[in-house]
Formats: C-alpha cells, sequence, structure tokens
C-alpha cells in the first residue's frame, strides 16, 4: 500500500459545508418537539410505515410513526409480531436517534495524503467512491485472486456485500457474532442435537416449569422476546436459578441464585449431570428413545460430586442438590440456558456440550416448557447466477484447526490477512459492514495488523467508529429508517416474514447497502446478480412465491405463515432421526472424538487473578446494544458511559470512593485510554469486576460517545482461543485499579 | 372514575423502555423525563435483594402541587389525573417544590411539565405509551372504580404499596410487592 496507516485518522472534511444534497439538508437534523402540537403525534389518521428493527439481531416488527410535516416521531412494535408482541425493547423505541444522529456519516468519503503528508479523507461522489472500490477489488483479484477478498459483517447489509463477494469468488464471509459470541453454543448443540440454536433460540420459556441462567444476563441483555417470556414465566410461578458472579437483574428475579466463583462453571453443570443421573432424576424412557452413550456419560461423571464443585465452585452441595432436584421435578418443562455470548474461558464449546447433555438428560429438547421445534419461512432468493468455487477460503489459513466451526470465524479472516509462512494467499481486501471490528474483536493489536496488511479496505457504516478510521473508502449507508431491505426471515414457533420499507428518504447524501451492492456489481462486471430493476420487485417476487405481496404486507407489516412440518413439540412415543453420527441425540460425542477432541466435556481449572487482580467480566445494559448505540442521543440520554463495580470490600482496600475516576490496567500492562467510575456495590464478587461493554470510544467524531467510560474490548489482550471451533475467550483478563495514566496514550 | 396505575416491581428489569416510549410519544426533550427507573438494594454479598421501580407523577387525591399553584395551572381532570395548562403556567415552580417526588420539571420552553397519564391516548381507548411498551408487561393501568379493570383486579390480588404514604398525598400509583 503505497501510503502508510497512521494508528488512527481523523475525518476532518466532514465540517466543510455546502456538500450536503438533497431536500433534507436543510432540515434541522432534529425536530423541534416542542413546537410540534400533540395532534400531530396521533397515530390516528398518520402515516405510519412497517419496518423492522436494526438495532439489535432480534429483529422485531414495528411501525413508523411520523408527523405532517413527515418526521419521523416514534417506532412502536407490531402486534402480530411473535418476535416482539407489539412492545420493541428500549433500543428499538429509542431507535429515532440512529435517525437523528447529527454525528452520522453524511457522504462517500476516500482516504487522501494531503500536501503536508498528513493522511486525511476528503468527500466524494458516490460513483467516484464506488469506482475506487471496484478498481480496488480488481487490482486483488488480478494480483492476488479473488478469494483473497473478505466481507466482516453484523447486520442486514451482509446478504447483498456476500452477493457481491461470492459472485466476485471469494468465501470469505463473516461476522463476529459467530466465534466473538455465540459459536461455541451453535458447536456444541450440533455435535449433540444435530442443530444448533440460532436466532431466536427456540427456548420455550412463556410455558417453562424451571429457567436455569448460567452467566446469561436476560433484563440486562434485552433478548426482546425471551425478556417478555421470562415476565411471563415469573407470572405463572416458574422457577427461575441463576448462576453467575453478580448479582444480576436475573438474580435479583430468581428463586436461586448462585454466586458462583467465576470460571468453574463447567464444574457446577458436571455435577448437577453426575446427581441427575445418580439419583435417578433423569428422563429415563427420553434418554433410552433418543440419546447415544449414556453409559459411558455415566461413568464418566462419577467422580463429579456435589462436594467436589463446592471446592471449586464455592456453591455449598446442598444448594447443588437442590437445585438438580429442583429442574429434574420440572422436567420436561426445564431449560437449562444455553445464554448467547458465550466465548469466556477457551473450553467454551465443552461447557455448553455440558449444557446441552444436562437438557437432554432432562428430556427437554422438542418438549413443552424447554426447547421447541422452529420452523421459518421458506421464501426463495431472487433468482441470480450461481456463485462461482473460491479457489480458498480462509480456512486454508488454519492448518486443518478448527474443522467444526460450521460458520466463518471473522477472527481466522483476520488471521489469514497476517502474512504469514504458512499461506500461499494472505487476503488483501476487506469490506467490514455494520460492525465496528476495533472494539468488537478481542485482540486490538492483532485486528491493526491484520488492517495494516490490506491493500483495500472498505467501510460502510451509518455512524462513524473507530474501524471507519482506517478505511480507504468510506461507504454511507442510510439507517433502517430510510431504506428497503431484505425480508426478515426468522425462526420462531410459526413462520413468518416482516416487511422493512423507507419511513422518509435518506437524510445526507446515504444509500441503502443494496444500492451500493448493486452499484459495485454493475462496476465489476457482475450486475446479473442483482438482476432486479428497482428492489421493491425483488420482495414483491419473494413474497408473491408465498402467497403475499409487496401491497398487502405494506398494509400488514409481518405475515405469520402456518407450521409446515409438523407440531412444535415431540409427540408422545415419537421416533426422531437427529442429524448426528448415531442418529441419536449425542451424550458422547462421535464427532469431537473422531476430530481427536474430548467427547465427554472435563473439567479444567482456569487461571485465577495474580494478588491485586480482579477478573475481568463485563455484559450489557437494556438501552445499548454495543458501539451500535454508544452515539444515539435518545439512548445515551438514558445512559452515556459505563462504571466499574466494584465490591465494597475491594474499595475499602483500594481506598476507593463511590464515583471516583480510576484507570484500569491488565495484566499485560495495558491501561485503558479513559478513566472510568467507580460504582461501588455489594452486588459483585470480591475476585471479579464488571462493566458495561461497548464504551471508551476513542472516535472524536462520536460527540456523545468520545472518552464516555472504559472498553473492555482494549482490556481482553488475553484471547483464550477454543481448539475446537476458534472461539475467543475472552474472560481470562484481570485488571486492577491505577490512579493516574503515566504515559499519555495517543488516540 | 378513578384512574390508577399499579407497576409490578417482581417483574420490573428497569429497562427504561418506558422512559424512552415516554419521551418519544410526549416530545419530552432529550435531557428531561416524565419517567425514571429507581434501584433498590439491600444487603450484603450474598444475600442480597434489588427493588426496581418506574416511577412517575402519582396523580394524588390530595396533591400539593394543585393547591400551592399560583394560577390554576395545575388541576385535576377526569379520573383524578393532575395536568399543567402550559399556557397558564408562569414557569415559578412552587408544584416542583411541594411535590414530594419529585415528579415534575422545568421544561426548557418555559413551562412545567410531567405525566399525564397520557390522557390523550386513554381518550383513545389506548394504554399510555409506557404501559403499552413494556416488555415486561409489569403495569396495569385502568380505572379503579372498575372492579373487572385490570389495575383493580391485580391490587385485590397482590400486596401492594405506595410511595411516602406518610405525605398524606393518597397518591394513586401503586407498586406491587
Ligand atoms: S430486541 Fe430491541 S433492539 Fe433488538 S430488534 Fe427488538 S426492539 Fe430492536
Ligand atoms: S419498561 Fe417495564 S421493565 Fe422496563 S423499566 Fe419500565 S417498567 Fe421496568
Ligand atoms: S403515563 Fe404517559 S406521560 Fe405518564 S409516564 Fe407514562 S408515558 Fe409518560
Amino acid at each position: 500500500m503505497a501510503h502508510k496507516r497512521r494508528d488512527f485518522i481523523k475525518i476532518s472534511s466532514l465540517s466543510a459545508a455546502g456538500l450536503l444534497f438533497g431536500a433534507h439538508q436543510l432540515r434541522s437534523a432534529r425536530p423541534d418537539f416542542n413546537k410540534t402540537p400533540f395532534s400531530n403525534m396521533r397515530p390516528v389518521g398518520s402515516v405510519r410505515t412497517s419496518t423492522y428493527c436494526e438495532v439489535c439481531f432480534w429483529k422485531c416488527a414495528g411501525w413508523v410513526y411520523k408527523d405532517q410535516e413527515g418526521n419521523i416521531k416514534k417506532i412502536v412494535g407490531n402486534d402480530d409480531d411473535t418476535n416482539c408482541n407489539g412492545r420493541l425493547c428500549p433500543r428499538g423505541t429509542g431507535g429515532v436517534g440512529m435517525y437523528y444522529d447529527q454525528d452520522r456519516l453524511k457522504t462517500p468519503l476516500i482516504r487522501v495524503a494531503g500536501a503536508d503528508g498528513q493522511q486525511t479523507f476528503r468527500e466524494a461522489s458516490w460513483d467516484e467512491a464506488l469506482d475506487v472500490v471496484a478498481k480496488g477489488l480488481a487490482k486483488i483479484k488480478q494480483e492476488h485472486g479473488a478469494e483473497c477478498t473478505a466481507l466482516l459483517t453484523h447486520g442486514s447489509g451482509g446478504h447483498y456485500f456476500g452477493t457481491l463477494l461470492k459472485a466476485f469468488g471469494s468465501g470469505n464471509i463473516a461476522a463476529p457474532s459467530y466465534a466473538q459470541c455465540r459459536g461455541p453454543r451453535e458447536v456444541a448443540f450440533i455435535a449433540t442435537y444435530g442443530e444448533g440454536l440460532n436466532s431466536p433460540e427456540p427456548t420455550d420459556i412463556r410455558d417453562t416449569r424451571c429457567l436455569v441462567l448460567i452467566g446469561s444476563h436476560l433484563g440486562e441483555n434485552m433478548h426482546n422476546g425471551q425478556v417478555q417470556e421470562m415476565s411471563d414465566a415469573i407470572d405463572k410461578g416458574a422457577t427461575i436459578i441463576t448462576v453467575d458472579p453478580r448479582f444480576s437483574t436475573a438474580a435479583s428475579k430468581s428463586k436461586f441464585w448462585l454466586p458462583i466463583k467465576p470460571a468453574t462453571d463447567l464444574a457446577l453443570l458436571l455435577s448437577w449431570i453426575h446427581l441427575i443421573i445418580e439419583n435417578n432424576w433423569y428422563d429415563e424412557e427420553y434418554v433410552e428413545k433418543y440419546t447415544y452413550g449414556f453409559e459411558q456419560l455415566k461413568q464418566h461423571v462419577k467422580s463429579y460430586t456435589p462436594e467436589w464443585a463446592y471446592g471449586i465452585t464455592t456453591i455449598k452441595p446442598d444448594v447443588i442438590r437442590e437445585t438438580a432436584r429442583e429442574m429434574a421435578n420440572a422436567a420436561p418443562s426445564v431449560i437449562v440456558h444455553p445464554g448467547r455470548h458465550v466465548t469466556w474461558y477457551g473450553d467454551d464449546t465443552q461447557r455448553l456440550r455440558a449444557v446441552a447433555i444436562l437438557n437432554a438428560l432432562l428430556g427437554s429438547w422438542g418438549r413443552r416448557g424447554g426447547f421447541f421445534v422452529p420452523e421459518k419461512a421458506e421464501v426463495p432468493d431472487y433468482p441470480h447466477p450461481p456463485f462461482p468455487k473460491p479457489a480458498r477460503t480462509w480456512r486454508d489459513a488454519m492448518d486443518g484447526k478448527f474443522r467444526l466451526a460450521d460458520l466463518a470465524l471473522a477472527n481466522g479472516v483476520c488471521e489469514a490477512t497476517i502474512p504469514s509462512v504458512r499461506m500461499d494467499c494472505h487476503i488483501k481486501g476487506w469490506i467490514v459492514n455494520g460492525t465496528n471490528l476495533i472494539m468488537t474483536l478481542p485482540d486490538k493489536q492483532k485486528t491493526l495488523e491484520a488492517i495494516k496488511s490490506l491493500d483495500l479496505l472498505v467501510v460502510v457504516d451509518t455512524m462513524p467508529m473507530e474501524i471507519t478510521g482506517y478505511a480507504d473508502v468510506v461507504l454511507p449507508e442510510c439507517t433502517y429508517l430510510e431504506r428497503w431491505d431484505d425480508l426478515r426471515i426468522v425462526q420462531g414457533r410459526v413462520p413468518n416474514v416482516a416487511l422493512r420499507m423507507p419511513a422518509t428518504d435518506p437524510l445526507y447524501d446515504t444509500k441503502p447497502a443494496y444500492w451500493i451492492a448493486k452499484k459495485l456489481a454493475g462496476k465489476m462486471g457482475l450486475g446479473d446478480y442483482f438482476a432486479w430493476e428497482n428492489f421493491e420487485d425483488s420482495l414483491d417476487w419473494q413474497l408473491k412465491q408465498i402467497g403475499s405481496s409487496l401491497d398487502e404486507m405494506k398494509r400488514i407489516g409481518v405475515k405469520n405463515l402456518p407450521r409446515e412440518y409438523g407440531p412444535l413439540y415431540f409427540q408422545d412415543g415419537e421416533d426422531k432421526e437427529f442429524y448426528t453420527n448415531t442418529g441419536k441425540i449425542e451424550l458422547y460425542s462421535t464427532a469431537f472424538a473422531e476430530e481427536g477432541f474430548d467427547p465427554l466435556p472435563v473439567y479444567t481449572p482456569h487461571q485465577e487473578p495474580p494478588a491485586g487482580y480482579y477478573r475481568l467480566n463485563y455484559g450489557r445494559a437494556p438501552m445499548h446494544t454495543f458501539s451500535r448505540t454508544a452515539n444515539n442521543p435518545n439512548l445515551t440520554d438514558l445512559m452515556d458511559e459505563n462504571v466499574v463495580w466494584v465490591n465494597p470490600k475491594v474499595a475499602k482496600e483500594w481506598g476507593l470512593t463511590a464515583g471516583q475516576e480510576v484507570y484500569l490496567q491488565n495484566q499485560d500492562g495495558v491501561v485503558s485510554d479513559f478513566p472510568i467510575k467507580v460504582r461501588i456495590t455489594e452486588r459483585i464478587r470480591f475476585d471479579s469486576v464488571y462493566m458495561v461493554h461497548g464504551f471508551g470510544h476513542n472516535h472524536k467524531q462520536l460527540s456523545r460517545a468520545h472518552g464516555r467510560g472504559a472498553s473492555d474490548s482494549q482490556l481482553i489482550t488475553r484471547v483464550l482461543v477454543d481448539p475446537i471451533m476458534g472461539g475467543t475467550g475472552m474472560r481470562g483478563n484481570f485488571v486492577t485499579f491505577r490512579f493516574e495514566k503515566e504515559s499519555e496514550v495517543e488516540s | 372514575m378513578r384512574y390508577a396505575m399499579a407497576i409490578d416491581t417482581k417483574k420490573c428489569v428497569g429497562c427504561a423502555d418506558c422512559v424512552v416510549a415516554c419521551q418519544t410519544e410526549n416530545m419530552v426533550p432529550i435531557g428531561y423525563c416524565r419517567d425514571w427507573i429507581v434501584e433498590v438494594t439491600d444487603g450484603t454479598y450474598p444475600q442480597l435483594e434489588i427493588e426496581i421501580r418506574s416511577e412517575r407523577c402519582n396523580h394524588c387525591d390530595n396533591s400539593p402541587c394543585v393547591r400551592c399553584c399560583p394560577t390554576g395551572a395545575s388541576h385535576y381532570v377526569e379520573g383524578g389525573i393532575v395536568k399543567v395548562t402550559q399556557h397558564k403556567c408562569i414557569g415559578c415552580g412552587a408544584c416542583i417544590a411541594s411535590c414530594p417526588y419529585d415528579a415534575r420539571y422545568s421544561h426548557p420552553d418555559g413551562y412545567v411539565d410531567k405525566c399525564t397519564f397520557c390522557d390523550h391516548r386513554i381518550k383513545l381507548g389506548e394504554q399510555p405509551a409506557c404501559v403499552a411498551v413494556c416488555p415486561t408487561k409489569c403495569m396495569y393501568f385502568g380505572d379503579l372504580d372498575d372492579p373487572n379493570s385490570e389495575v383493580s383486579k391485580v391490587l385485590k390480588k397482590r400486596k401492594y404499596k405506595s410511595l411516602i404514604p406518610e405525605a398524606g398525598t393518597r397518591p394513586h400509583v401503586f407498586y406491587l410487592i
């Protein structure tokens, strides 16, 4: 690459005036709420347009309401949508802030070196910016092969850019939501049941009698449908058992809270399995009929007594017994919840295997109040030519490791980008869409190293983020409220589709991702893959294949279809074939055995914090989705910084006072860029600290997020890689307090 | 007709959806709010309890804010709802000082604002915005004089409390405990 990448480059020219296009430039970025009479807010008689929320992956369907001047006023849930039942979560309700955020990316940007040698961005037309991208990709293809490009994505744009890259000849399409989040869970459930859990998880929480949460803080993570159903379950008197070193909101709603010593969850799970087998509390008929490897499992867990687990987890044996019995009493209406963000200690697939096994013993898979059998609407893709087979993929860079990963690893792509002797092809071009990789991937230095090796980095986003600072070309996407998008097709109790249509024209010179991908395809000679004239036509075509139409969907927003593949639960005595080697639910995993991994989960201790250090635990706040909402005016109004939770004993030891600002330093000497305020609370164990993920942005263009709180990602430099599927375990980091920052870290 | 609200502290997760929904429904400027979340933690690790409450104006029967308003801007409307007439309000702030719940704020446009129980919505037979949005369905709203209303039914079934009863204001937002 001709120029040297600076560590961070500010988007300097965004302040230049007079370069905005369209009627919207004259409108102030935020409507004057106060001058609009109440009557304008009435949904009755005012226009509403269908959307589905893009603030998190749950994709709740809703309606966007505008006032008489056409200003977006509010978003409310669609009553017919089974993901939200007419109730959006705070982030979805505050989604209006994504549209009104005045810090949005406003026009395409191209990196240039100024006369003084300083690098910066200049504004460009779409045509020019897309030319740079198309030429850059063509050059990579010529010099290295089309397979040396990759897409890293989170969100709706992934489909269009995925189509583009596949058409181009690359199979490197990765979402950080896999290896940095739910991957181990998917692999564990595929190994056990022959299928993964996907989104939303088919947990039958509304009808459960016992919900077991292990480090999963429902209510703080607003996975909407699940939070709603947890509340229904509370109403119906279900037992909740929460295992968490922190007294989470969910813990406060629980009959049993098990304040476990961090990093020891697998010991507890094995001991529960031990008890359920030893006491014959398992579902004999179910185990007999559907599972494989019970005897091996029984032998395997013999030594995992509650007394053994007590020494490891600090949970008293009688509590372990009582909770195991509680689960057994509720069975099969019991859910040992697999959680979602499960990349913790590097043995996560094995921990989730224990979760899967426990559910199988209790007979909850395929049973009311356990896991239902999900269905998904089958909507054909708009016709396009077949994709060429890529010459190689990121997997070839992995020396045969992580063969069990069922999806691409974002960190795998990252690794395949860093030159090494192992490979003859390194990835040279990235398209990054809707994910702030700098904060999302652990080990920022490695990500930066990969970025340095790139010939082309294209970032498509609605907001300037840390990652946009490293881009060669920045393409401003309009928000979900201003665009058409693919139909939402997710699994659920009934198959359904939801429509997203623009509530208004895009603000500024921003464009929808489908438009960007189609234009690029045109410039790259791949136009056949986007054969539709108008995007709406492709939606109408798709909808007609399932007996609906665009007109109908504009009116109803969500269409629920009848189930096609039978009942929601297994029928009594029904024969079932599972997609595993043995055709059974594999308590003993033959696939793991074949690959040389423990076929039954084995407890291995994890490193403990050195003296004066505390395990860094992180999680979520209900009003934020990581970087995506960190600058949202409505949501930062609710929470605009994170704080570090510290037990009062620890605070006393360090002489910390509530609200005091401290820096955090991790085991590798990395100090947080910004100070973080101390929250002294009994809700956290003495051996760990806790903070909400997604804060501590060092991008100055984010006027509300910049420098607010600290970034946990920055402090996660020790990554515990899961040997089975390449997940990046992030809970093996320890921090201590510092009162001053020795040397100013450049931002 | 006597409107009231009951909020289930056993279900509320403190997500603040009710706060955002109120802001977008009622054009409450960013930085202000008509409802808010209170979290009270009790005990020491690991013997802990948390109570989470979504709070707002209690639409009291015996309202110090109505009594002390010099212009009559603060007044009762049908169903016991306490409201402020914007053009009559001189922004003196007497009501803000008199409210034991801190339920009122000075709107940047120069008048005092607070929860209206979304009377513009209930007139149309809809639930208040906060009640309608809450993902946990922890809020119940309706007519206390109607024994079949959601709020009457849940108050009959469950234990509840109101806030600062000793102030003698006779609040009409109840917390299920
Ligand atoms: S859960 Fe919340 S943020 Fe996620 S899609 Fe639903 S409303 Fe949006
Ligand atoms: S929306 Fe409901 S759950 Fe969330 S804080 Fe408000 S009352 Fe509580
Ligand atoms: S009743 Fe209406 S005005 Fe009052 S807090 Fe709820 S949403 Fe706001």
